[in-house]
C-alpha cells in the first residue's frame, strides 16, 4: 500500500469516525441520564436525513438546514414523551423493549411514507466541493466532518460544566431520585438531553448523507447500532469518551477493509465491543459503577 | 377489566383465525381462471418489482380473457407481496396455493423465487419468473420456468463487452450474503478470467447488506487501477457506490447487471451516472418483434396513466412475456390444471416482446442475445446487442 | 376466585386436544386448498419454540439476550447442510462446491435437528462464560453483537465450502407431515415447562427477583445463568433447525436482527414469565401480520379510495398496535402469569354478571 492510498484510507476513517462520533455522543448523553439504549436513535438519524430531503425540495438550503435540526429535536422530544416517559418508573427492559418499538415503528413509518428505494440526497454545494490535493480526493465535508465534531463536543462539554442545565443534568445522570428532591424539574432535563442528542443526530445526519449521497429507510440502522458500541467502547455516559469511540470505529473498520477483510467489518465492530465489555466494562473514560443492593 | 377485554381479544382472534385464513371461495357466476403475482412491493426490491407488476397488469388489460375448451375464461391476477424477504416469500406463496390459482408469474429477485420453488412444485403449480436471472431458480424444479437469460450469460456478456473495450483488468464489487450479487459477480469473475487470463481481475470486494459507506473498498480498488469496475447489486446501493465512486475520483467505467436498469439510479446519481454500462432483456428503440411494437405504444401510455414515467423498465416488457406466454400454455394445455399446464408449457412457442420465448429441458427461455445499454445525458442508450453462443 | 372440578378441567383440555388434532387433521386432508393456513400455523408453532426459549431466560431468569437469531442461524445450518440429499449437493453449491468431508456426510432430520440444537447450545456455552458476567442491557448488546458476528462468519467467503456464503442453501427436504412441526414444538415447549417448575427453574426465578439475594441463598449465579443460557440456546437453534427445514431455502439474511425482534415483540404480547402467554402471542403475531395484510391494497369505498391504504400501511400499523401493548399494556396479554381453565372460567362468570348486572332481573347464583 503506496503512502497516498494510506492518507485516502486515514481521511476516509477520520470522517467515518466524526459522524459516528456525533451519533454516539447523543447515545451517550441518553445513556448517561435515563440509563437507556436509545435504539430508535439510529432511525431519528435517518429520518432527519428524509426531512432535508423533502424541505431542501421547496427551499433554499440556508433555510432548510434550521429546519431540519429544529424538526430532528421535535422528533426526538416528541418520542421521548410518549414512548419513554410513560414508562418511567417500569423496570429498565421495558423501556429498552419500547425502544426497540420506536425503531421498529420509524423504519415501517418511513418505507410507508417514503418507500423502500432511495432518496438522492440534497448537493449542498458549498459542502461539496471535491479538492484535488495530490492523488487525495474528498469532498470539502469530508475535511469538515472532524473538525465540526470536535468542536461541537467542545461546546457541549463546556455546556455539562459550565451551565446550569449542564449541572442539572450532571446531577440526574449521578442519582435520579435525589436530584428529584433537591428541586431539579426531571422532565425538563430529561427532554433538554434528547433534544441536544437528536440536535447532534441531525448535524450528523447532514453531514453523514452529504458524503454518502442517498436516504433510505434502513440507513440508520447499521449506523445507529455502531455508534452504540462506539459509545459503549469510549464508557458510556462520557461525552468525550464517546467521541473517542467514534473515531476508533471508524478507523479500525476502513483499516479492515483496507487489509482486505471487508467481509468483517461489521463483526469487527462487535467483536471490539465485546473485548471491551469483557476486559473493561466501563469503557475507556467510564468510571467504576458499583452495583447497589 | 383489563383481563376481561384480554382475553376477550385473544378469543375473537383466535376465532378469526381459522375463518380468515380460508379464503370462501364465491359463487361465480362467470368461468375464472386465477394466476398468481408474486412480486415484491415492499423491501429491498420493491421498486423493481412494481415495475415487474405493472407489465403484467397492462397484459391483463390486453388480454383478459383466454379461452379454454371452447369456453371463455376471465384472467384474475391474484397479487401477493413477498417483500423481498425470504421468510415472507414463503407464506406469500402458500397464499397463492390456498388462493387456488393455476399458475404463478414472478418474482423480481431470485432468492424469493428459489425460497417458493419447492411450494409451487409440491402443489403442481407452474411458475414463470420474468426477471429471476440465478440458476438456481429452475434447476431441479420441473415447475419453474423464466422468459429472461441467466446469470453465467449475463456475467459472459460484460466480461466478452468489457474485453472488447480495451479492458485488461477489472474489479468486482458484491454484496455479502445476496445470492444475485454473488453469484453474477462470480460468473462474471470466471468469464474475465478466461477471456483475459488468469488472473485478470485484480480485485474482489464485499459490502454488507444496508452499507452505505462504501470509499474504503472503492480507496482499495483505486489502489489497484483497474480497467472496469463491475458491481452486480440492487438499485438500493447502486447509486451510493457510483456517486462515491466518482468522488473518490474513479473514473473508470463501472458497469452493472440487469438490475441498474431503473430511472431511480439516474435520480439519485445524476451527473455521476453517465457513463455506465449495464445488460438487459429489451430495448424499446428497437422493437424485435410486432408485439413489441404494439406494446410500446401501448404500455407508454398505460405508464402515464399510472403516473409513472416514460421509459419502458426491461422488466416490466418481462412480466408481461411471462404473462403471455402463461396465457398460450393455458390456451394449448385446455385446462386450468396446474400439471397440464406445466407440461403444455415444455412445448409452447410465443412470440413475445423480448423475443421469441421457447423453453429447454431446465425450464429457461433459449436466449443468447443480450442488450448493453449505457447512460448518457440522464438515459439510458442502446449501445448494442452482445450474443453468446 | 370459583374453580372448575379437576375432573372438568382434564376433560376440557382433552377436549381442546383432539379438536386441535383434528383441525390439524382437516387441515392436512385438504392440503392445497389450506396451504396458507398450515404455513402460518407451523411457522406460528416454530416462532412459539423460539418465544418460549427467548422467554425461560428473559422473563424467568432475568438475562436479556438478544441473540437469537444467531443461535437459530446454527441450527438451521446444521440441520440444512446435513439433510439435504447427497444427489443434490452439487447443485446447491453451484459455484465453489462442497468441501470434501461434508460431501458425503448425512444425517437424518431428527438427528441433524438435535445436533443443530446441541451446537448452538456448544456455542452458547462459550458466548456465555464472557457474556452472563455483564448486567442487562450490557448483555443485551453483547448477546445482539455475538448473533451479528456468527452471521458475519456464515456469510463470509471463507465458509464458502461448507454454508454456501451468500449464495444461500436450498433444497431442504420438507416436513414428513403436517403433524411434524406441532409436534416437535409441543415436546420442545412441555420440556421447557418441566425445566421451569424443576428446582432449576426455581432458581432461576430467584435470580431474577434478586441476584444477590440468591447468591445470599447459595444459589450458584454463574451455574444457574449459563444453564439458563445454555438450555435456552438449544432450543433456540431447534427453532432454528425447524425454521429452516420450513422455508427449505435459507441464506444468512434471514438471520438478520429483525428477527430477534420478532421474537422479543411475541414474548412482550405474550407477558414476560408467561409459558402460555408466549406460545398464544407466537400464533397471534404470526397471523396478525397476515390478517393485516388487507392495509396493503387500495380500498374503495363507494368509487372513493380511502387515501392511506396502499404498501407498507400493514407494517405501520402493526407496531403501532405493538408499541400500544408496551406502552398501554405493560404486561402482555398475561403478564407473568398463565392460562388456566379457572382464569378463562372465572373470566366468563364474570362477563356473564356484569351483562346481568346491565339487564334489570338479576340471574341465580349458576348452576357450578
Amino acid at each position: 500500500m503506496d503512502f497516498a492510498v494510506f492518507l485516502q484510507h486515514c481521511l476516509t476513517g477520520i470522517s467515518l469516525g466524526g459522524a459516528y462520533a456525533l451519533i454516539a455522543v447523543g447515545y451517550t448523553m441518553v445513556y448517561g441520564i435515563l440509563r437507556l439504549i436509545n435504539f430508535a436513535h439510529g432511525d431519528i438519524f435517518m429520518m432527519a436525513g428524509y426531512f432535508m430531503v423533502f424541505a431542501s425540495s421547496s427551499m433554499p438550503w440556508y433555510l432548510a438546514t434550521p429546519i431540519v435540526l429544529i424538526a430532528t429535536v421535535i422528533l426526538g422530544v416528541l418520542i421521548e414523551r410518549a414512548a419513554y416517559k410513560p414508562l418511567r418508573n417500569a423496570p429498565r427492559m421495558s423501556i429498552m423493549i419500547s425502544a426497540i418499538g420506536v425503531s421498529y415503528l420509524l423504519q415501517n413509518l418511513a418505507t410507508y411514507l417514503f418507500t423502500a428505494l432511495p432518496r438522492g440526497y440534497p448537493t449542498l454545494t458549498a459542502l461539496k466541493k471535491i479538492f484535488q490535493i495530490g492523488p487525495l480526493s474528498a469532498s470539502l465535508v469530508t475535511f469538515i466532518t472532524p473538525v465540526l465534531t470536535l468542536a461541537l463536543v467542545y461546546v457541549l462539554i463546556l455546556l455539562i460544566n459550565h451551565s446550569k442545565i449542564g449541572m442539572a443534568m450532571r446531577a440526574v445522570s449521578k442519582d435520579f431520585e435525589t436530584a428529584q428532591l433537591m428541586g431539579i424539574k426531571i422532565n425538563r432535563v430529561i427532554s433538554f438531553t434528547f433534544a441536544i442528542g437528536s440536535l447532534l443526530a441531525a448535524i450528523g445526519s447532514i453531514l453523514y448523507f452529504t458524503d454518502r449521497m442517498t436516504v433510505f429507510p434502513f440507513s440508520g440502522a447499521l449506523p445507529g447500532l455502531k455508534c452504540f458500541v462506539a459509545a459503549v467502547l469510549g464508557g458510556i455516559g462520557s461525552i468525550p469518551g464517546a467521541m473517542v469511540g467514534g473515531f476508533i470505529l471508524g478507523l479500525g473498520e476502513t483499516a479492515l477493509v483496507a487489509m482486505g477483510y471487508s467481509t468483517f467489518s461489521d463483526a469487527f465492530t462487535f467483536i471490539l465491543l465485546i473485548v471491551m465489555l469483557i476486559f473493561r466494562p466501563t469503557g475507556i473514560f467510564g468510571e467504576k459503577v458499583t452495583d447497589k443492593v | 377489566m383489563k383481563k376481561a377485554t384480554t382475553l376477550l381479544l385473544i378469543l375473537v382472534m383466535i376465532l378469526s383465525l381459522f375463518t380468515g385464513c380460508a379464503g370462501e371461495p364465491a359463487a361465480e357466476a362467470e368461468k375464472v381462471i386465477k394466476i398468481g403475482v408474486f412480486e415484491p412491493q415492499t423491501g429491498e426490491n420493491g421498486g423493481g418489482g412494481f415495475q415487474e407488476v405493472l407489465g403484467i397488469r397492462y397484459a391483463n388489460t390486453v388480454y383478459p380473457t383466454v379461452d379454454i375448451n371452447g369456453e371463455t375464461y376471465k384472467v384474475e391476477l391474484v397479487e401477493v407481496d413477498n417483500k423481498s424477504d425470504k421468510t415472507e416469500a414463503v407464506t406469500a406463496a402458500q397464499s397463492l396455493v390456498s388462493a387456488g390459482v393455476s399458475a404463478v408469474i414472478g418474482s423480481y429477485g431470485s432468492g424469493v423465487s428459489i425460497a417458493a420453488g419447492p411450494i409451487f412444485a409440491d402443489a403442481q403449480i407452474p411458475a414463470v419468473a420474468p426477471s429471476a436471472t440465478n440458476p438456481q431458480v429452475t434447476e431441479g424444479n420441473d415447475f419453474y420456468f423464466r422468459v429472461c437469460f441467466l446469470d453465467p450469460f449475463q456475467g459472459t456478456v460484460m466480461a466478452n463487452y468489457a474485453i472488447q473495450n480495451g479492458a485488461k483488468t477489472a474489479a468486482v464489487i458484491t454484496q455479502l450474503g445476496d445470492d444475485y450479487s454473488s453469484g453474477l459477480g462470480s460468473f462474471f469473475v470466471t468469464a474475465f478470467n478466461e477471456l483475459g487470463g488468469a488472473g485478470s481481475v485484480i480485485s474482489e470486494e464485499q459490502f454488507q447488506t444496508n452499507q452505505t459507506d462504501f470509499k474504503a473498498i472503492l480507496t482499495n480498488i483505486k489502489a489497484k487501477n483497474p480497467d472496469v469496475i463491475f458491481a452486480p447489486s440492487s438499485i438500493t446501493t447502486a447509486p451510493l457506490l457510483i456517486k462515491q465512486a466518482r468522488e473518490l475520483g474513479i473514473t473508470v467505467p463501472i458497469m452493472g447487471g440487469d438490475t441498474w436498469e431503473n430511472a431511480t439510479i439516474i435520480e439519485n446519481a445524476g451527473a455521476d451516472a453517465e457513463g455506465i454500462v449495464l445488460s438487459t432483456f429489451f430495448d424499446e428503440a428497437e422493437p424485435a418483434t410486432d408485439e413489441a411494437a404494439s406494446f410500446i405504444t401501448g404500455f407508454k401510455e398505460y405508464l402515464t396513466a399510472n403516473g409513472q414515467g416514460e421509459i419502458i423498465p426491461a422488466v416490466s416488457a418481462l412480466g408481461y412475456d411471462a404473462y403471455i406466454t402463461i396465457l398460450e400454455a393455458v390456451k394449448a394445455a385446455n385446462s386450468t390444471e396446474g400439471a397440464a399446464i406445466k407440461d403444455a408449457l415444455k412445448g409452447v412457442e410465443v412470440v413475445g416482446v423480448t423475443g421469441s420465448i421457447t423453453f429447454d429441458e431446465k425450464g429457461d427461455a433459449k436466449k443468447n442475445m443480450a442488450f448493453i445499454k449505457i447512460v448518457e445525458n440522464g438515459q439510458f442508450k442502446f449501445l448494442k446487442t452482445v450474443t453468446v453462443e | 376466585m370459583m374453580k372448575m372440578k379437576k375432573n372438568t378441567k382434564i376433560l376440557l383440555s382433552v377436549l381442546i386436544l383432539i379438536a386441535a388434532v383434528a383441525a390439524l387433521w382437516y387441515l392436512d386432508a385438504n392440503k392445497n386448498q389450506y396451504s396458507y393456513a398450515i404455513s402460518i400455523l407451523q411457522r406460528s408453532a416454530i416462532y412459539a419454540i423460539a418465544a418460549v426459549a427467548m422467554n425461560m431466560l428473559t422473563g424467568f431468569t432475568g438475562l436479556f439476550s438478544l441473540g437469537q437469531a444467531g443461535f437459530m442461524a446454527i441450527g438451521a445450518y446444521t440441520v440444512a447442510i446435513l439433510t439435504i440429499p447427497v444427489e443434490m449437493r452439487a447443485n446447491v453449491y453451484y459455484i465453489n462446491g462442497i468441501a470434501d468431508f461434508l460431501a458425503n456426510l448425512s444425517l437424518p432430520f431428527w438427528a441433524a435437528l438435535i445436533l443443530g440444537g446441541v451446537l448452538a447450545a456448544l456455542v452458547g456455552f462459550f458466548v456465555g462464560i464472557p457474556v452472563l458476567r455483564l448486567k442487562s442491557d450490557y448483555l443485551a448488546i453483547a448477546t445482539l453483537g455475538f448473533s451479528e458476528i456468527i452471521r458475519a462468519i456464515i456469510a463470509a467467503p471463507q465458509l464458502d465450502r461448507i454454508t454456501n456464503g451468500s449464495y444461500g442453501l436450498k433444497s431442504i427436504p420438507a416436513f414428513s407431515s403436517v403433524f411434524e412441526a406441532f409436534f416437535i414444538a409441543g415436546i420442545c415447549i412441555l420440556l421447557m415447562i418441566l425445566i421451569i417448575n424443576s428446582s432449576y427453574g426455581r432458581a432461576f426465578k430467584a435470580i431474577k427477583e434478586d441476584e444477590t439475594a440468591a447468591q445470599a441463598m447459595g444459589i450458584n449465579l454463574f451455574k444457574h445463568k449459563s444453564m439458563s443460557f445454555i438450555i435456552s440456546c438449544f432450543f433456540t437453534g431447534i427453532a432454528g433447525g425447524l425454521l429452516a427445514v420450513f422455508m427449505r431455502s435459507i441464506d444468512s439474511k434471514t438471520f438478520q436482527i429483525a428477527l430477534t425482534y420478532d421474537i422479543l415483540l411475541i414474548v412482550v404480547l405474550g407477558g414476560l414469565g408467561s409459558i402460555t402467554g408466549s406460545v398464544i402471542g407466537a400464533f397471534l403475531m404470526t397471523a396478525g401480520r397476515e390478517w393485516l395484510r388487507f392495509f396493503d391494497n387500495p380500498l374503495m369505498i363507494g368509487g372513493f379510495q380511502v387515501p392511506l391504504f396502499r404498501t407498507g400501511f400493514r407494517m405501520v400499523i402493526f407496531s403501532l398496535i405493538l408499541m400500544a401493548v408496551v406502552l398501554y399494556y405493560r404486561k402482555g396479554l398475561f403478564g407473568d402469569k398463565e392460562f388456566t381453565w379457572d382464569r378463562m372460567y372465572n373470566f366468563f362468570i364474570r362477563l356473564r354478571d356484569r351483562i346481568r348486572r346491565k339487564t334489570p332481573e338479576k340471574g341465580d347464583k349458576g348452576n357450578v
